[in-house]
């Protein structure tokens, strides 16, 4: 009898836990929506006017509260095979209403009244109904099954990546060629793979040396300067350039460098953030040179051996179609920029994976362990943090002095926080030190809101949102698998490979940094 | 091989250690005991030049490193098993030898590493394992094979006993004793454990409050009364 009445207290108390819960989840939706979707800006003669959208406020509330309780149901395991067929019948009915443009009796359009919205609520739909009935068949898995699943998949994956490097490889090569290649996705294409250039460089720092560097869009802006204004000055090419930019950016990395030697984690963060703020404010406040706020324009485009992509060749030159015989096309150089930057992030991705093989790349990760027991082996912390800062930012410099030639036209607005959250978002989520990982991160990150530009605002609340479930599901990043550099039989491998001369260079420890 | 002569080192405003005088010769093992708190593991680490003696010197094969950087004092030919093992947890157990071999030249390298997991050969099961992931004992081994893995004149131990089962201590302490007798090595060893670390040593040292108390060899020093009162009542045996 007591324990009758226990029970039926118990799920009282549950259930008001669960209201609030739905409450609360309400609560939040609706405050959050009243300033993204409550206002709206209408036409009202003599200028624009401001209406409210309460029913879109209460709409939004409405729905995260059945999605929590829908989660609730799950969690609980109560009737999931009803949580399964709702979010079915939601997805399907949504889903019908898009294909077929068909309205069903009454007002049933959807707050957003926005068919990206609506897929996206279909696909989550879909998600949910697959989510629930795989649980009604498999009613265990806790969450460290779950991460010890996905860490598998990692690996997995990983071990793909031996093929999926050479295979996403061949897709980046042959993109621009195929037929449904238009101008814009090779122009999302070039911006992705810049970011995967940064990402990679980032990585060199962040991923493998363990820096925590908040401000890497300094290099960037100083690439991408130091580009510019050569090129004004000096009326030097984009070629020659490219490596003074890396050489400069690489010099910043090491001025960097220095002061903050001493400070690690949060402490080194908060510095290199402020150093990034420095270089956008110099930039925005040195008239004389960087001409501030206005920006440096008519910046050299890139020549293809000498010969520039234009319609009309200059006095003496010859254009890139004059040459090959071809009709001028202005996605040429769209093409050709797109190659380039391939060329180099496929440059910063071979170097990484070939320094991660030598004493230096060693000292890094090693450094990113244990710092204390990196002296008491003979390591010199100071030499090896600084090449990690001074080469992480020859490659921001690199992608800087391309992204300079690529728009023609910086100002100071290209560099802010902002750039240096997105290439930090991109290595984390990518798993720190992972080069598979940050190609994938970046084209989530970069390419996906370029092709749902439609939906303006929300990028960033879906960002945000993917941030979070990322957190929740994989706390080291997608794909948080380090790859061993030397294995036991492999010693034995390089004999046969490269002859017994000396074997051991290859794989042994060479002299201290 | 290894003098340390009237060392004081400072923690802030804390003195650690208050005129050290110890000597190391060639092909020795010295132990030094005391209890916790009496800047054993100061000493081994003023030695690494971290931290730096405020007063006195140390001399290493009549170099004086009193001053020098660790990372200059390692590449003289002392390797270092630090306290509480600070291997690399993400790294494999091959990768943490490879990191040992930093200053030396890679011509020997395969000797060295077969050397090693000659000494350890549960290593070489572990070989392509994260060392995050090997037990307690294990980690101790790949501490001292990686510090071996330098090829050093002076390998200098801290407490490689701690927090280990009678049965590996055992174990350890006899690699130890192998190291020394089959490759010569010269060895200081920090330990607790008094019992087993004066059995092993040629000479020992005990310190207390930053000073050293007494010396002799380690026959000795296990049969002096006080020692035994001190250090080796109780568990002494085992």
């Amino acid at each position: 009898m007591a324990s009758i009445t226990m029970d039926a207290a118990g799920s009282n108390s549950k259930m008001r836990d669960h209201a609030k819960e739905v409450l609360i989840t309400g609560f939040i939706v609706a405050m959050l929506a009243v300033p993204i979707v409550g206002f709206h800006i209408t036409d009202v003669t003599g200028g624009v006017g401001l209406a409210l959208r309460f029913k879109e406020v209460a709409a939004a509330a409405i729905v995260a509260m059945l999605g929590r309780i829908g989660l609730i149901m799950m969690r609980e395991h109560i009737a999931l095979m009803l949580v399964a067929a709702l979010s079915a019948l939601v997805a399907g009915a949504i889903a019908l209403q898009l294909i077929t443009g068909y309205q069903f009796p009454g007002d049933t359009r959807l707050p957003f009244n926005d068919p990206v919205i609506d897929w996206l609520i279909v696909v989550v739909s879909i998600i949910y109904a697959i989510r629930a009935a795989w649980l009604t068949s498999h009613k265990t898995g806790t969450q460290e099954s779950r991460e010890k699943a996905m860490d598998q998949i990692g690996a997995q994956v990983q071990k793909l990546s031996l093929l999926l490097g050479p295979i996403l490889l061949i897709c980046a090569i042959l993109l621009p060629m195929m037929p449904f290649a238009g101008r814009r996705l090779v122009d999302v294409a070039t911006l992705v793979v810049t970011y995967i250039m940064l990402g990679w460089g980032l990585n060199i720092v962040v991923g493998l040396a363990g820096l925590l560097d908040l401000g890497y869009v300094a290099f960037y802006a100083v690439g991408a300067y130091s580009f510019a204004l050569l090129a004004n000055h000096f009326d030097y090419g984009f070629w020659i350039c490219l490596p003074l930019a890396g050489l400069f950016a690489a010099s910043f990395g090491v001025i960097l460098g220095f002061p903050v030697l001493r400070l690690r984690g949060d402490y080194l963060a908060i510095v290199t953030l402020g150093f990034g703020e420095m270089i956008r404010v110099i930039l925005l406040n040195w008239y004389e040179v960087t001409k501030g706020p206005d920006g440096l324009s008519s910046i050299p485009r890139p020549s293809f051996l000498g010969m520039p992509f234009k319609r009309f060749a200059a006095e003496g030159q010859e254009t890139f179609h004059t040459f090959f015989n071809i009709d001028y096309n202005s996605g040429h150089r769209v093409t050709f920029l797109y190659y380039v930057i391939l060329a180099m992030a496929m440059i910063t991705n071979f170097f990484t994976m070939r320094i991660r093989k030598l004493p230096i790349g060693r000292s890094w990760e090693a450094l990113r362990e244990d710092e204390i027991a990196c002296r008491s082996l003979g390591i010199n912390p100071t030499n090896t943090k600084l090449t990690a800062f001074g080469i992480g930012a020859m490659f921001g410099g690199f992608a800087g002095s391309f992204f300079a030639t690529r728009q023609g036209f910086i100002s100071p607005e290209s560099f802010t926080f902002i750039e240096s959250a997105v290439i930090l978002a991109i290595v984390v989520l990518g798993g720190m030190g992972s080069q598979v990982g940050v190609v994938i991160a970046a084209i989530l990150l970069i390419g996906a809101p370029e092709f749902f530009r439609e939906l303006q605002e929300y990028r960033m609340l879906a960002f945000g949102a993917g941030m979070v479930l990322i957190m929740i599901w994989r706390p080291r990043g997608l794909l948080a698998h380090r790859e061993p550099t030397m294995h036991l039989g492999e010693r034995r491998r390089w004999f046969g490979l490269f002859g017994s001369a000396k074997p051991a260079t290859q794989s042994g420890g060479a002299p201290g940094s | 091989m290894l003098s340390i002569s009237g060392v004081h080192t400072f923690y802030g405003s804390i003195q650690a250690l208050r005129g050290v005088d110890v000597e190391i010769n060639e092909g020795e093992i010295v132990s030094l005991i005391g209890a916790n708190g009496a800047g054993k593991s100061t000493l081994l680490m003023t030695v690494c030049g971290n931290p730096r003696a405020a007063k006195g010197s140390i001399k290493f094969d009549g170099r004086d490193i009193t001053n020098m950087p660790t990372h200059e004092i390692i590449h003289n030919g002392i390797a270092q098993s630090p306290e509480g093992r600070r291997i690399f947890p993400r790294m494999t157990v091959m990768e943490n030898l490879q990191m040992g071999a930093t200053t030396s030249s890679p011509e020997h390298f395969d000797e060295d590493i077969d050397k090693v997991l000659e000494l350890f050969p549960i290593l070489k099961e572990r070989a392509s394992q994260r060392a995050g992931t090997l037990s307690g004992g294990e980690q101790q081994m790949l501490a001292i094979g990686r510090a071996l893995m330098s090829r050093p004149k002076l390998l200098l131990l801290d407490e490689p006993s701690l927090g280990l089962a009678p049965m590996i201590v055992k174990q350890i302490f006899e690699v130890i004793r192998d190291i020394n007798r089959l490759q010569n090595m010269t060895v200081f060893l920090v330990e607790q454990n008094a019992f087993h670390a004066l059995r092993l040593a040629h000479r020992g040292y005990v310190m207390a409050n930053g000073q050293i108390l007494m010396t002799g060899t380690g026959q000795e020093l296990l049969a002096d009364e006080k020692v035994r009162a001190a250090y080796l009542e109780g568990g002494g045996t085992a």
